[in-house]
């Protein structure tokens, strides 16, 4: 899942450094074009379902925080 | 006659000074700030010997920048809105083309500004408020405006790379808030969220309305585009009623559930436009807001704005094809063949546009105004211009228009206009770069760049997040060793198309 959610993420942004970056959403590095596509990629790499209760900025603002999620939802 | 967009302004100012006209949910302008604002900025241009000129502004989305437009035209300007996150690249070529005198910044854009190799001034919007009125000035310029005079220039996508700057007079913009107002019903309780940028002609929807009717727009923040429940929070907050926005920003909400959890309560009027609806997802709409009137708006920059609708009464089933209905009343649609004859009944023909909503053509740009802005093939007795769309449609049985594709290699991509040839121009102008071909995967909504040349994916991926735009930087990237052409030699899409189903 780690590396799956690397490719999707690496695609969208090769000049990011997704280990250390944890403002994704406040340092205005991800728009709505990256969230929209993050969803879908992942839904179709990953085939997990993303819901609007969880698409906030907390969870989107690093890596990290993004796994921890996908790791809740494909436990569910 | 009213002649001068502003004279929306008069009457509603007198009307409801104090009720706020535009506001992004943190600050608000009231009709009588958004009526001195105007007047102080037409005047600081009238005492700068600014007149009929093209007026940048530079500023990021706010109630300001839309004075900032007021004040240009109440100085006999036009204005040219371009944004923060356009790329430097793009913005150099609008300002050779437009070679302005003057723009208008805001603190955060100033910056920005001072990197652009520009030899005009730039000033501050907040120093402008310093000006003294000069009443006198302001009424000579406004009795000596003619309607066919130019109030702004958008820029659009163009095929060769470089971007065309439509330029729009007052006639076509009272005609087009005349006939949209009408059709949507808008009066003075009218709340609209605006979600478009306001350096698209998309925002004209919201501006003048507001002004002609005392209605308010919410102008939302971009980022509420990211999360949809605090984007419905943020339409219930502010009590927002009707909205005008592009298919992928209310397919958003939909299709990630976030009705499950949160579900505007105050809409009763949803404008959608710019792409099919997904029916699957309008569906889901049209559940969760039986009351609301759903209406498809259709029409291109170069015909200010829109120049159809239809408003949904019936059901759709998955397949069908929600028309674009009707043109709005002063407005006529020939649908052409490619001889220049209308088509029969139910076939295919080329859109084209004929009446007052027309816009001026292309800035500077006579060859392109003269491809597209032609003669009326049907009329030979006296000069009549139409607009040529480019884009292809039909009626179906019942007398309705319905998109049909486009004639070229233009696409609709998350609401945005963009041509491939465009993208492709900018990646053939890099040194390493052999040949490059651009597809559009529909299904998926996803930009596909294959290029031959001796730089690596991610490299071509970072120059051209330098260059375009984001919504035009390509979704997925991929480097051949050959490029697939056609007998002829030339780009061979199709295959590419082939290459790309077949998974790279």
């Amino acid at each position: 899942m780690y590396e799956e959610l690397m490719d999707i993420l690496q695609e969208l942004h090769p000049e990011v450094d997704y280990e250390t970056t944890d403002n994704l959403i406040d340092g205005k590095i991800f728009d709505s074009f990256d969230i929209v596509t993050i969803i879908s990629e992942v839904n179709a790499r990953l085939d997990i379902t993303i819901s609007a209760e969880y698409i906030t900025p907390a969870n989107f603002n690093s890596s990290k925080a993004l796994l921890a999620l996908l790791e809740k939802l494909d436990e569910d | 006659m009213q002649n001068h967009v502003l004279d929306y302004m008069w009457e509603t100012v007198k009307r409801v000074p104090d009720k706020i006209a535009f506001s992004n949910g943190t600050d608000s302008l009231t009709f009588r700030e958004v009526e001195e604002h105007t007047r102080k900025i037409g005047s600081f241009l009238h005492k700068k010997n600014i007149y009929k000129e093209p007026v940048i502004i530079f500023m990021n989305k706010h109630p300001k920048m839309i004075t900032a437009f007021f004040g240009t035209i109440m100085g006999g300007n036009y204005y040219v809105p371009i944004d923060a996150e356009m790329p430097e690249v793009r913005i150099k070529l609008i300002l050779e083309n437009v070679k302005p005198r003057l723009m208008i910044c805001d603190e955060a854009s100033v910056s920005a500004a001072s990197k652009f190799s520009f030899d005009g001034e730039v000033i501050l919007y907040d120093d402008l408020l310093n000006t003294e009125i000069d009443e006198d000035a302001l009424t000579n310029i406004h009795d000596l405006a003619i309607d066919t005079d130019p109030i702004y220039i958008v820029f659009t996508s163009g095929s060769t790379g470089i971007p065309k700057g439509v330029v729009a007079c007052h006639r076509s913009v009272i005609d087009y808030i005349e006939q949209l107002t009408d059709v949507l019903r808008i009066d003075e309780d009218t709340v609209f969220g605006n979600q478009t940028p306001l350096y698209v002609d998309a925002c004209l929807k919201e501006l003048y309305p507001t002004l002609k009717f005392g209605a308010t727009t919410y102008l939302i923040p971009k980022e509420l585009f990211m999360f949809p429940v605090k984007l419905v929070s943020f339409l219930n907050e502010h009590k927002i009623n009707t909205v005008c926005w592009v298919v992928s920003a209310l397919v958003m909400i939909s299709a990630f559930g976030a009705f499950k959890t949160a579900v505007p309560k105050f809409l009763r009027l949803v404008a959608f436009g710019s792409e099919a609806f997904p029916i699957k997802q309008f569906k889901i709409w049209r559940e969760v807001l039986p009351d609301a009137r759903f209406i498809n708006l259709y029409g291109p920059t170069e015909g200010t704005g829109m120049c159809c609708h239809y408003e949904v009464d019936r059901t759709f089933e998955e397949g069908d094809v929600i028309p674009i209905g009707r043109p709005f009343k002063n407005t006529e649609i020939l649908l052409l063949s490619e001889k220049g004859e209308r088509v029969k009944e139910g076939e295919v023909g080329e859109i084209c546009i004929r009446g007052t909503s027309l816009t001026l053509g292309y800035y500077n740009n006579p060859e392109k105004t003269a491809e597209c802005f032609v003669q009326n093939p049907l009329n030979h007795f006296y000069p009549e211009l139409i607009y040529k769309t480019g884009d292809l449609g039909r009626l179906n049985k019942r007398g309705e228009l319905e998109f049909v594709s486009r004639k070229d290699y233009q696409i609709k991509h998350m609401g945005h206009r963009i041509e491939l040839g465009e993208i492709e121009a900018n990646v053939n102008l890099m040194d390493e770069v052999k040949m490059s071909g651009c597809i559009y995967d529909d299904a998926r909504g996803r930009i596909v760049l294959y290029y031959v040349g001796d730089i690596t994916e991610k490299d071509m991926a970072l120059s051209l997040k330098e260059k375009l735009p984001r919504y035009m930087v390509p979704n997925s990237i991929n480097r051949l060793e050959k490029m697939l052409l056609t007998d002829n030699g030339k780009l061979d899409r199709n295959g590419l198309k082939k290459l790309y189903r077949e998974g790279k």
